[in-house]
């Protein structure tokens, strides 16, 4: 998009813009879906509880309910305690929310579709929303409400606690995969749903529970919401917020509730892999023209919100059914359960992939840690420039907007890209680098 | 054991501190001196066949009569009557003890009457002569912590007495 | 403005010990607080999360209802019974209409006993349901408590058609009852009574044998039965902790004849078994005797103990000979005397006192709370407890404000 722009804007300003319009994007993401779980939380919340949930706004289903609610919200009145420390105060949500958002940077929801393309993707996402808690406990801090500093108090104990197991449960896809960038490892997850890393074998399968565990605690979503615990704190952390500083913590809460499910969907489920190939059966891939290609990555980000919608799904159903941990129990399950299994299976998984480096169900064609010779030719198929296409013999279509020479020097990188590519294809492992290079040139 | 001859055991063992009973009543009762008290409690309590062991409800009933032109009829001289319900759990028995206090001590009005506090005996009459010194005003000496517990703390007066009245006001709320 | 604050009242030995003490704080828990079931406050003192010490601080909710006693006579005090325990008010009202009962020797036919054992033990059944529901959302679990109301909803439907009101009923009164069952409400209690026993399982499901839940209940609150009795604690609080009394069958006699000839067995543990053990979950290794988890499994086992007795009470009913109650006059004078009576209500032994001097207005009207006496153990439980744990103690205490403040 930057390059569409640098031919009518000087580029640093095509940068800013195109930063600009990526940003405004993706904050209907959270924002946006945050209204969609909170309706799915009341929904499913009220037919858990043998009730109806919402049913009027917006006809049928109460589909409109959230933004009504939105509303309420917005005009109630802002309150801050006289004690409450100001700036920090109506600072805290923001921070909270930020970080949350921030995440979504670099989240792909398809093959290659992620704003910021990091190669340590898994590395930044973990970091940032670790950084959450900071708007918690600016708020419980801030707040001069003693329930407020108990909330505050147990989110950074936990969080905090619940770092170390929930890397230690991320590292083992990232090990397997031989790289921390979100896009490469959901393309080594192509083909049938027997390639996902859940799958892959049984150490990755428990630690896959072990991981959703530790999500929900990072999250503060019940039976971890002990920040939060509207039986013992009042209301925790936010117990001194309304109106919109208390729906930002609301949204920021499910967009972090989005990101680990989506985090879960990527690492263990294949991320916008559906469970059988259905967009290359079709030939809606790349080979088969842009269109084709945008359609195929499409249904991808279909495959992938629907992961990451029903793991959210899934919370929101352990919430209303189970009771709330003690602090002291939390911790317990965290040093003593969550840890330790994270440790043993993490060690389990390498001896498994140094063991059986092509797997033992011979399902899979081709050994972890590479790439199938379908998938390293789709990686340069993923590449939007039309170039890449002339490479593989598509020369001619749909490169006409593009000056001459450009378009020259593409195909000659390309090339060579290609013949890289398909040397490495049969057997030998597809290096990171050279998913770098071919990623550079995709942007 | 038989009412009488549990009350004739009280009596050897308290010669003049139990003064009366009733065993023909709903409810056989035993009428103790405030000073003995303590000690036919801690009796009842611990005595290996009696075992009053749980302390239901301390009441004070005030006979005054307000009215003057019943007062001249009234069977009685205006006093309090603390009354205590005890139960035997092993037993399954009840049992009624009722001690008399003058409505004022030294009758000097506002001088609350005093009695042994049986906190000391069961651990459950804390609050209730706590609810019973707040509402009918009866000091409970030995008593841990005698504060109001329904009323709050800043409330004057005793409002079971039958000669209470209600303030006209209250931290500006209107009483009457 | 906070150090103007500090100056001024530098001397104050309170400011000092809040400046000086920092690893322990006062937090107020209520009077405005979701957990504890209407308005208590308890002052806890925590070192980080363990409180060291936890008082109770009631009143909130006093209306005066031994003094309005005093005024009426014992008909008109019956709503005012309503109002104490307002999640079983048929409990109430029977209490003090056998006690007034017991003052005026006034027996009632047998038609009107086994009406008020139908309509007791479905009120019974009710407060359980909210204590279980209650009990689920103070540690953290929504659903249960919808559930529970759900299943409440429906005795309340019956009780509407019964008398008219579903949470203040003055049903049973002194003499009987107002009014006598409905036609087909029977067969809709018992209907309803098929239901609800297999929805009982899922609540054990839910709760009972969740693991976080014996987590949070078991071991934590444990109380002795010396302590329980030397507390007062009645009622499921005291079964809980072992010890075998239920008023339905030690109590007085004029409570007791209400229930001669009903086959039921106290709901106490023995050797490690309650009665009709085997049909449901088995007691937790954690579970201490006294604990949380015990004094919850007592009430949900009473739920079905009741609904056993009221299956044994509609039979009785339809073919008990009288009337649904004998006629008393609101100005009907009193017998002189004093009457005490204690029935067992689902929360606790509920006591009522009548003083009278022969009028038709009693000279001296007394309430007993179970809950009161109940609640006064609380700072005995939650001492060097966690703060999560003060909900889950004060919650399996099942205290209604209503009848503590009275």
């Amino acid at each position: 998009m930057a390059e569409f722009f640098s031919t009518y804007l000087p580029s640093w300003l095509a940068q800013l813009v195109t930063g600009l319009i990526q940003c405004v994007i993706l904050l209907h993401v959270p924002l946006v879906g945050a209204m969609f779980f909170v309706w799915v939380e009341r929904k499913a919340a009220a037919r858990i509880q043998d009730r109806l949930g919402p049913t009027r706004v917006g006809g049928m289903f109460g589909w409109l309910q959230l933004l009504a609610d939105g509303l309420k919200l917005l005009t109630k009145e802002d309150l801050r305690p006289q004690e409450a420390d100001a700036m920090l105060f109506r600072l805290a949500p923001y921070v909270g929310f930020c970080a949350s958002f921030t995440v979504f940077l670099a989240l792909p929801f398809s093959d290659g579709w992620v704003v910021q393309w990091l190669d340590v993707g898994v590395f930044f996402i973990l970091a940032v929303l670790g950084l959450e808690v900071f708007g918690v406990i600016l708020a419980g801090w801030a707040s001069a409400s003693k329930w407020s500093l108990f909330g505050a108090m147990r989110e950074a104990a936990q969080v905090v606690s619940y770092e170390v197991p929930l890397g230690m449960c991320v590292v083992v896809p990232v090990m397997i995969a031989g790289t921390m960038d979100l896009v490469a490892i959901g393309r080594m997850q192509e083909g049938l749903f027997t390639n996902w890393f859940i799958f892959h074998d049984p150490f990755t399968f428990v630690i896959f529970f072990v991981y959703f565990t530790c999500g929900i605690a990072s999250v503060n979503r019940a039976p971890f919401d002990l920040a939060e615990a509207e039986s013992e704190l009042v209301a925790g952390f936010h117990t001194e917020y309304s109106g919109f500083r208390w729906l930002i913590f609301y949204m920021a809460e499910y967009g972090s509730m989005f990101i680990v499910s989506g985090l879960a969907a990527i690492l263990f489920f294949g991320g916008w892999n559906g469970p059988i190939p259905l967009a290359d059966l079709l030939g809606l891939t790349d080979a088969n023209g842009e269109l084709a290609g945008y359609l195929g990555r499409f249904l991808g980000m279909l495959n992938f919100v629907f992961k990451s919608v029903l793991g959210v799904t899934v919370m929101i159903w352990v919430r209303w059914t189970v009771p709330r941990l003690r602090i002291d129990q939390v911790m317990t399950m965290c040093l003593k359960y969550c840890t330790p299994i994270a440790a043993v299976m993490f060690l389990g998984a390498t001896l498994w992939t140094y063991t059986f480096p092509g797997g033992v169900t011979g399902l899979r064609g081709t050994p972890y840690g590479t790439v199938r010779g379908v998938s390293a030719q789709r990686v340069e198929l993923s590449d939007l420039t039309p170039a890449t296409e002339d490479a593989e013999g598509a020369a001619g279509e749909g490169s006409d907007n593009k000056p001459a020479e450009e378009h020259a020097g593409d195909v000659a990188a390309a090339a060579a890209d290609g013949e890289a590519a398909a040397a490495s294809t049969p057997s030998g492992p597809l290096s990171i680098a050279t998913f770098a290079s071919s990623r550079a040139r995709s942007r | 054991m038989s009412g009488q001859a549990f009350v004739d055991q009280l009596k050897k063992a308290f010669a003049d501190g139990v003064v009366g009973a009733n065993l023909e009543a709903l409810d056989p009762w035993v009428e103790v001196t405030p000073e003995a008290l303590i000690d036919v409690c801690r009796y009842l309590k611990n005595d290996a066949k009696l075992r009053f062991d749980m302390l239901n409800c301390i009441t004070v009933v005030d006979y005054l009569e307000t009215d003057p032109k019943k007062a001249a009829k009234a069977e009685f001289e205006p006093h309090l009557e603390v009354v205590y319900h005890l139960w035997s759990v092993p037993n399954k028995v009840s049992l009624v003890l009722k001690v008399k206090l003058p409505r004022w001590q030294n009758d000097e009005e506002g001088q609350l009457p005093e009695l042994a506090s049986v906190a000391g005996v069961w651990r459950t009459a804390d609050w209730h002569e706590r609810e019973v010194y707040d509402l009918s005003g009866v000091n409970f000496v030995g008593h841990p912590n005698l504060r109001r517990i329904l009323c709050p703390e800043d409330w004057v007066g005793h409002p079971l007495r039958k000669d209470y009245e209600m303030p006209l006001e209250y931290h500006g709320i209107r009483g009457r | 403005m906070a150090t103007q604050t500090g100056t001024a009242f530098a001397d104050d030995p309170r400011i000092i010990e809040y400046d000086v003490r920092t690893d322990e704080m006062l937090i107020n828990m209520g009077p405005q607080h979701p957990s504890t079931h209407g308005v208590l406050r308890l002052v806890l003192r925590t070192d980080g999360e363990i409180v060291s010490e936890a008082v109770p601080h009631i009143g909130y909710l006093h209306r005066c209802a031994e003094k309005i006693g005093e005024n009426l006579a014992p008909r008109q005090f019956v709503p005012y019974t309503d109002r104490m325990d307002y999640l079983a008010g048929m409990n109430m009202n029977l209490g003090w209409a056998l006690a007034v009962e017991k003052l005026m020797n006034l027996e009632i036919p047998e038609k009107a006993k086994h009406l008020r054992v139908i309509i007791a033990e479905m009120n019974r059944i009710a407060s359980h349901l909210v204590g279980m529901g209650t009990y689920g959302l103070d540690l953290g679990s929504f659903s249960p408590f919808l559930y529970a109301f759900r299943e409440r909803e429906k005795i309340l439907d019956l009780f509407e058609e019964a008398c008219g009101a579903r949470l203040t009923y003055s049903y049973l009164t002194v003499g009987g009852a107002t009014h006598d069952l409905p036609a087909t409400w029977l067969e809709k209690c018992e209907a309803f009574l098929d239901q609800l026993l297999p929805v009982i399982t899922e609540y054990h499901t839910l709760l009972t044998t969740n693991a976080i839940f014996v987590r949070r209940a078991a071991n934590i609150g444990v109380m002795s039965a010396a302590t329980a009795i030397d507390f007062g604690c009645t009622g499921p609080v005291l079964r809980g902790s072992g010890v075998d009394q239920d008023l339905r069958r030690d109590g007085e006699q004029w409570y007791t004849e209400m229930y001669d000839g009903y086959a039921f067995e106290v709901i106490v543990e023995k050797d490690g078994h309650y009665p009709k053990d085997h049909e449901y979950p088995a007691i937790p290794k954690t579970a201490v005797l006294g604990d949380c988890w015990h004094r919850f499994y007592v009430r949900m086992l009473e739920v079905i103990q009741s609904i056993d007795l009221v299956r044994q009470a509609i039979d009785r009913y339809r073919t008990a000979t009288g009337s649904h109650c004998v006629p008393v006059k609101l100005n009907q004078k009193l017998p002189k005397g004093e009457a005490y009576l204690e029935t067992e209500c689902p929360k606790g032994q509920m006591g009522f006192f009548i003083v009278s001097r022969g009028e038709a207005i009693p000279w001296r009207v007394r309430a007993r709370s179970s809950c009161f006496s109940n609640l006064s153990v609380t700072h005995e439980l939650c001492r060097g407890c966690l703060l999560a744990d003060v909900p889950a103690i004060v919650g399996s205490l099942d205290i209604v404000m209503g009848e503590i403040d009275r």
